[in-house]
């Protein structure tokens, strides 16, 4: 008998081990009743949150997810119905495009009637212009403060971007995520159209069609709390929980006389820096297509320092050139405050001794009548020294536009600089620059670090039915009018560095401004970045490109940027894989002066394998983390605090929710058929013997 | 003492025949699953109508391997009857014919249930509800009666089936498999709710009453039940008057 008793155990763990497979199967994705229940929209861009020294912006949704009744928001009209009329809050609104905007916006965050937001696209974009950045960006974090030309602080003369309405920088209690796909907003129309429009003059009757979007973000309040609790977490816990983590990214250089990279330059020697910025911003996040505010301008500088590299001469010149890269300059110039912050701790090759002058290009491409800005800063001017510099450089500007489609012309003295990196050294010196744009005030950017600031806004047009190669070798007009500017740059900087001879011979290339235009706003997976990147980059080659500085280093739009710019300036030299990669063990092959790279080569038309080949070129990176998180200063007011909360999961998906009433009813038939069956079980079991009369039991009472 | 370990050990093995019946149960839905797995890959996937008469084809052979199961493990349960007859003091084995059927289709009901319905039950857990596609928004609520309705004829179909093999009536068997079969068919008429929850009631209704009669009810029975309270009494008084002459 024990041997029975021991074995009654053993199909114990069976049994429950197929159930609980059972339960984990009813649990997993993709199963056959979770898909008659949910429709997943798999292409949407969240909006999330960021925070700095003393403010959270951007979205957030609760652990499990917001849910609420899909409404559909096509005229402002149909605003009340959520606002007020609607009999079965919290909506979930489907924004037309063209809606978006602060004063919509407002309403629907002064409400407890929302629970979350779904915006599609506006096609064509907004006529009128739409821009969630500020009026006036990086406020607070330029020159311009009561210490220094307090009248031009917080853009008192001059408004930068007035269309701007600032909605980024909202801190909103909803998710609100974009629709990209036009598909998949049909599909939530059509379910809207099917259960939720109102009929006769009561709302829509159960089940009614909802949403649900998951964005749980988990840092809260400031940077110094989540910076705080996530040192807290990485000191004490064994398996730290990390809340958030700051922008950094790098910042890409190169010199056009090589120069040591890990020592430093002798402080006789002048440089004379060309600056852009390579990153954007949008209101969700990783949507920054940058088009005119970052993308023109570093495109132009790319195919300048290409024109430079291409004169014989270089190595006479009197004073080198170093074309820089910033990035991160949308949120407080992360980049340019981080290289300056190094120059000043002797961090870097350079000193700010060495600076002989700046140059920067902002926003190149939609010049109005030809005309290119030229931009200075009025209060340093006031210096003498300085003035006679800054007239030198403007000159040597203005004859270098002499033969070319460009005229430059100079913004007056009342005038403050715009936004630029060129502020952020201005801090530490009083150096001479010019910073070149397509605007004289206001900017003619009217999508400025938005998800309209697309190729259209810059005018790229390709005709129809061209194959990608050949899209790729289109020049555009777009592209001869960087070119051009291009050109005017690279002369007027071969003068500054003392270059005599005749510049008529430095041309900037418009088929290599063509295909990076291309490349960088339309499709990042082209032959051509394809054959200049490391064999083993293949997969950053993404669909659509976008320019956001993001929190895991180097993005995509850094590391095509030093391929680029090492395949332009660049030369091909005769190294073995092994040497190439460990070129300290090579002999004569300069270490410090030069970094070498090997790409991948082209693939033939009738070959199925690429020839790789090194180059070396002087193109390094360079941190950009911000210095407040060197020196642990999260609240810093001076240096960029920028960080990006952490997040388990984004998603979003629609279904048809139940009435209360069903619900409840099926809750309660289900106790009472418990119940009722319970009773009678017992009933039955007490009374067995009298209801199934075995003829036996009888005669054993008897005994 | 003996007795008193025999009848401790009794329940327990009660039990334990539960899960062994489950486990029964659950193999014969595997290796049904593999049936039906084996043909759909082996078959063409596109072909809709082809897809639709595989799953019945698994569906039915689902029914019959349970059958086999539920005959098989009749089989094993007679000989451990009697083994257990052969031991017990009194030569008769502690647990009846009918308590061993009534258990096997229990538990047979209980897995088959837990197996319908604990996918559905953990999807319902989300706020969503069935009907994106165009299906019915009552999905869980006829699920859940469905299963019900499984749970009982299982329960019915056991008594009825050991007792069919007890008195070899291969007549009683045939309609139990067939009565199988027909509900078994009658959820492919789902989602037209009506035509097939309707008729699988009234199947089940008919199967219990058919096994309240095999397991020995009776109508006079129910009604000696409702009203049999004195009765009992009188018998344990004559019991127990019996009883005492013995103790002097």
């Amino acid at each position: 008998m024990e041997a029975a008793a021991g074995s009654c155990w053993a199909p114990f763990p069976a049994w429950w081990g197929l159930v609980l497979a059972a339960l984990a199967a009813g649990s997993c994705q993709g199963n056959s009743v979770e898909r008659k229940i949910y429709i997943p929209l798999n292409k949407t861009a969240p909006c999330v949150r960021l925070l700095n020294a003393t403010h959270q912006i951007g979205c957030q949704s609760s652990i499990s997810g917001d849910t609420g009744v899909i409404h559909v928001v096509e005229e402002e009209e149909d605003l009340k119905w959520v606002l007020a009329d609607g009999p079965h809050p919290p909506y979930m609104i489907l924004l037309d495009g063209n809606l978006f905007n602060r004063r919509v916006m407002m309403q629907l965050k002064g409400t407890s009637r929302v629970s979350g937001l779904a915006v599609t696209m506006a096609k064509p974009n907004p006529p009128q212009g739409f821009s969630p950045g500020l009026k006036c960006p990086n406020d607070g974090f330029g020159v311009y403060s009561k210490d220094y030309g307090p009248e031009f602080a917080h853009c008192n003369r001059t408004a930068w971007n007035p269309v701007g309405n600032g909605l980024s920088y909202e801190d909103f209690d909803f998710p609100i995520f974009l629709l990209e796909d036009a598909n998949e907003t049909q599909v939530i129309k059509q379910c809207y159209q099917d259960h939720n429009v109102p009929r006769g003059g009561s709302g829509p009757e159960y089940p009614l069609c909802a949403m649900q979007l998951f964005s749980h973000m988990h840092a809260v309040t400031s940077t110094v709390t989540c910076m705080r609790r996530s040192s807290l977490q990485s000191t004490f816990s064994i398996n730290p929980e990390v809340v958030c983590d700051p922008l950094l990214d790098y910042n890409v250089w190169s010199t056009l006389q090589p120069i040591n990279s890990s020592g430093k330059v002798d402080p006789e020697k002048e440089v004379i820096i060309v600056a852009t910025r390579i990153d954007s911003h949008s209101f969700f996040w990783n949507i920054a297509p940058g088009a005119e505010s970052a993308v023109s301008s570093f495109v132009t500088h790319l195919a300048a320092a290409e024109a430079l590299h291409k004169v014989s001469d270089v190595h006479l010149l009197q004073r080198n050139i170093m074309f820089t890269f910033f990035q991160g300059e949308t949120f407080d110039y992360i980049g340019s405050s981080r290289m300056v912050y190094d120059m000043e701790k002797d961090k870097f090759p350079l000193r700010l001794d060495n600076i002989h002058s700046f140059v920067e290009l902002n926003q190149v491409a939609l010049r109005n009548g030809s005309i290119l800005w030229m931009h200075t800063d009025p209060v340093s001017r006031m210096n003498k020294s300085v003035e006679v510099q800054v007239r030198n450089l403007l000159h040597i500007l203005s004859n270098s536009s002499m033969g070319a489609n460009v005229s430059l012309q100079e913004v007056g003295y009342s005038q403050p600089l715009p936004p630029s990196s060129f502020q952020r050294f201005l801090r530490a010196r009083h150096i001479p620059g010019v910073v070149l744009t397509d605007h004289q005030a206001a900017f003619q950017n009217r999508y400025y670090q938005s998800m309209y600031d697309t190729p259209e806004n810059i005018r790229m047009q390709y005709p129809e039915g061209l194959s990608p190669e050949e899209t790729l070798e289109y020049v555009t007009d777009t592209a001869k009018s960087l070119a051009e500017v291009a050109t005017v740059v690279a002369r007027a900087l071969y003068q500054l560095a003392g270059g005599a001879n005749n510049t008529s011979a430095i041309q900037a290339d418009p088929k290599t401004v063509s295909r990076m235009l291309y490349g960088f706003l339309i499709k990042m997976n082209n032959s051509w970045f394809q054959s200049i990147i490391k064999p083993d980059l293949k997969g950053i080659l993404g669909d659509v490109p976008q320019h956001y500085v993001a929190v895991s280093s180097p993005v995509n739009t850094t590391y095509l940027v030093q391929y680029v710019l090492a395949n332009l300036t660049g030369t091909v030299v005769n190294l073995t894989k092994e040497e190439c990669l460990n070129p300290e063990k090579t002999p004569n092959s300069e270490k410090e002066m030069y970094e070498y790279f090997w790409v991948q080569g082209s693939l033939d038309p009738n070959a199925t394998s690429r020839v790789p080949y090194c180059v070396r070129s002087s193109v390094h990176l360079s941190k950009a983390l911000s210095p407040a998180f060197e020196l642990r200063q999260w609240g810093s007011t001076e240096y960029s605090t920028w960080t990006e909360s952490r997040w388990k999961e984004i998603r979003a998906r629609i279904f048809l929710v139940a009435s209360k009433e069903l619900e409840i009813i099926t809750l309660v038939v289900g106790i009472a058929i418990l119940i009722i069956s319970l009773l009678a079980t017992y009933f039955i079991n007490a009374k067995a013997d009298v209801l199934f009369s075995i003829p036996r039991d009888s005669g054993a009472v008897a005994y | 003492m003996f007795v008193g370990r025999e009848t401790a050990t009794a329940p327990l093995c009660g039990k334990s025949r539960h899960r062994k019946r489950a486990f029964f149960w659950l193999v014969s839905l595997l290796l049904a699953s593999l049936v039906w797995f084996v043909s759909v890959r082996l078959s063409d996937r596109g072909d809709a109508a082809l897809q639709r008469g595989l799953l019945g084809f698994g569906a039915a052979v689902s029914v019959l391997l349970q059958e086999l199961f539920r005959f098989a493990y009749f089989k094993l349960l007679k000989k451990a009857d009697e083994g257990l007859a052969t031991i017990s003091e009194d030569g008769r084995s502690p647990i009846s014919l009918r308590q061993m059927a009534y258990v096997s289709g229990l538990s047979f009901g209980i897995i088959s249930g837990v197996f319908s319905v604990i996918n559905i039950l953990a999807d319902s857990i989300g706020p969503g509800t069935v009907g994106i596609h165009g299906d019915s928004p009552y999905y869980f609520i006829t699920s859940a009666f469905l299963t019900m309705a499984l749970v009982l004829l299982h329960t019915f179909w056991g008594v009825i089936f050991f007792d069919a093999c007890e008195k070899r009536r291969y007549g009683c068997l045939g309609l139990v498999v067939a009565s199988h079969l027909l509900t078994s068919g009658l959820t492919f008429l789902n989602p037209r709710y009506a035509a097939s929850l309707g008729p699988i009631f009234i199947i089940t209704l008919c199967t219990g009453l058919w096994a309240f009669v095999t397991a020995g009810g009776s109508f006079r029975s129910l009604l000696k039940c409702l009203s049999c309270k004195q009765e009992d009494d009188s018998r344990v008084m004559t019991y127990s008057a019996l009883r005492v002459p013995c103790e002097d």
